[in-house]
């Protein structure tokens, strides 16, 4: 079953001067999709088109067999979509209660035991409730970011390059965290350069360059392909974990 | 030395109420709005008009409230002006700022926002005269508080002070304690992120321009109270302002209003060491000496 469709979708941030000329992607339910490809491919914009942040001139975008080309950003969690943006995804000036009682109230959701519930799921964070978000690390903020994403019950999260500036550790906790979510049906459409532990969480990945689709393929599939080893993954293939 | 402390924090109040707005406006439309100041003008004359037209209608309106000049029908006044200036506010933005936002860029914006400027200031004085207006022309004598060191302070100024802090009260209890405050924060600090956590930015705009407008009225009234109005007023006050949002960090709510203060201290204090002719220099220099020093201001980040 499929739960985000692009078709053919050209968008930029300039009229007339499209950084996605024409790219194409299927996102599997509770399933990891990644969107790999060399910086300027255009990964972040394709999933900002999606999320209603970069208008779409031309395709469209299908959730669950239904269109929502260009929606409007704050009714895609209506929707059941999260967005998670690379960085700056977490708001600095409030709390970490704050942050999470935002999303929440404006989702309509009652604010105090979907909070704690998301506490539970997130100890690294829950002890610093009433702190400033400004003042968590790296991962932590991702964590939070993430927690933030859940507080709506998302049927799918975009991501965009969720273990940017973490340590390696950071990151492998972040990527887990974030493939343990298909467990419960959360389908994940995420953006990343750390490509090697990207394709070992994914399922399916698509390879982007220049704003059009390169390869796609099962994500183990491609991990062992000499062709797409050499190109994208610094010219040796990776052991699969 | 003192008295310059106390005048620092009096005028530091009304500057804080007007930097609240344009700290709001210029991190969520990525824009140095000089025509911000001009929201006091209008929202002193706003009350100007309402105060003549309530004393009109029910005289003893027009009774002073003692010990202060400020009458019945002026504190009318202050209400609906502010309610005036915040529609005017998302007016100006309806006609000018969303369509210049649409098609051109930041830069687009800032003239556009000198030209608004100019527009507001000449017809103000087209209307009202170039001459210099007053709520009361009754005559309020300054309270001489201490002699030693001598200190005087007028009741409309404490009434102001009093005034502005309880505004300022208000708006932190809405900023920290409500969903709106918690948006309007999220709206001012990353207005994509506050989209995609379901805040709906068009909306919050208009709340901001007349959250904006309505103290910038507020400040443009107590302005009036302790001195005077005239078509000029904005164009005097439109540099401490700024000098406020950078000092606070644009984007900062309380960054403003500590700003607001901090100018409003340094540019009386300066009075002790400078002739007061040079007093309009000192915003000049803190905004130099914060963009060199923190270009972020003191509670602003640097932006992605």
């Amino acid at each position: 079953m499929t739960a985000v469709v692009a078709q053919d979708i050209v968008a930029g941030y300039v009229p007339d001067l499209p950084i996605l000329k024409g790219v194409s992607l299927t996102a599997e339910t509770a399933k990891v999709t990644v969107i790999i490809g060399p910086n300027g491919a255009g990964k972040s914009t394709l999933i900002k088109a999606i999320a209603g942040l970069v208008p779409v001139t031309s395709g469209s975008v299908l959730l669950n067999g239904a269109h929502i080309t260009n929606p409007r950003p704050d009714q895609m969690g209506g929707l059941g979509v999260a967005y998670v943006p690379q960085s700056d995804n977490i708001f600095r000036s409030l709390t970490i209660r704050q942050n999470l009682d935002l999303v929440l109230r404006n989702a309509g959701k009652e604010a105090a035991s979907r909070r704690d519930a998301l506490f539970t799921q997130f100890p690294a964070v829950a002890d610093k409730q009433t702190e400033k978000a400004g003042a968590l690390s790296g991962g932590q903020r991702q964590f939070l970011a993430v927690a933030m994403a859940l507080a709506i019950n998302p049927s799918v999260i975009l991501m965009d390059e969720p273990s940017a500036g973490l340590s390696p550790k950071a990151a492998q906790e972040v990527l887990e965290y974030t493939r343990a979510l298909t467990e419960q049906g959360v389908t994940i459409l995420l953006v990343e350069q750390n490509v090697k532990q990207a394709l070992r969480m994914a399922d399916h990945c698509y390879i982007l360059a220049d704003g059009r689709n390169q390869v796609d393929g099962a994500a183990q599939d491609l991990l062992n392909d000499p062709v797409v080893g050499q190109i994208y993954l610094g010219g040796k293939r990776v052991t699969p974990a | 030395m003192i008295q310059n402390l106390v005048d620092g924090v009096l005028v530091g109040s009304i500057l804080s109420l007007g930097a609240i707005g344009l700290t709001m406006a210029m991190h969520m439309l990525r824009f140095a709005n000089f025509s911000h100041a001009e929201l006091l003008s209008i929202g002193a004359y706003a009350a100007l008009v309402f105060d003549g037209l309530f004393g009109a209608i029910h005289p003893a309106l027009a009774q002073a409230i003692p010990p202060l000049s400020l009458t019945w029908s002026l504190t009318l006044a202050l209400l609906l002006s502010m309610a005036l200036t915040g529609l005017s506010a998302v007016a100006v933005d309806k006609l000018v700022f969303k369509r210049v936002r649409a098609k051109g860029g930041e830069l687009s914006m800032v003239f556009a926002s000198f030209g608004v400027a100019m527009i507001i200031r000449n017809i103000l004085g087209l209307i009202f005269g170039l001459n210099p207006k007053l709520y009361s022309q009754d005559i309020v004598f300054a309270i001489v508080v201490s002699r030693d060191p001598f200190l005087l302070i007028k009741p409309d100024q404490v009434f102001t002070l009093v005034a502005a802090l309880l505004i300022m009260f208000i708006l932190h209890l809405v900023l920290s304690r409500t969903t709106f405050g918690y948006s309007l924060r999220a709206v001012a600090e990353n207005p994509t992120l506050a989209q995609v956590s379901g805040i709906n930015l068009s909306r919050m705009i208009v709340l901001i321009w007349l959250i904006g407008g309505g103290l910038a009225a507020a400040a443009g009234v107590f302005y009036g109270l302790t001195n005077q109005i005239s078509p000029v007023l904005g164009r005097d006050l439109v540099l401490p302002i700024f000098a406020a949002t950078i000092v606070g960090g644009i984007g900062s709510i309380y960054g403003a209003v500590l700003g607001g203060f901090l100018v409003g201290l340094a540019s009386n204090l300066a009075l002790v060491i400078l002739p007061s002719g040079y007093s309009p220099a000192v915003p000049f220099l803190i905004i130099l000496a914060v963009l060199i020093l923190r270009p972020h201001g003191l509670f602003g980040e640097e932006r992605t």
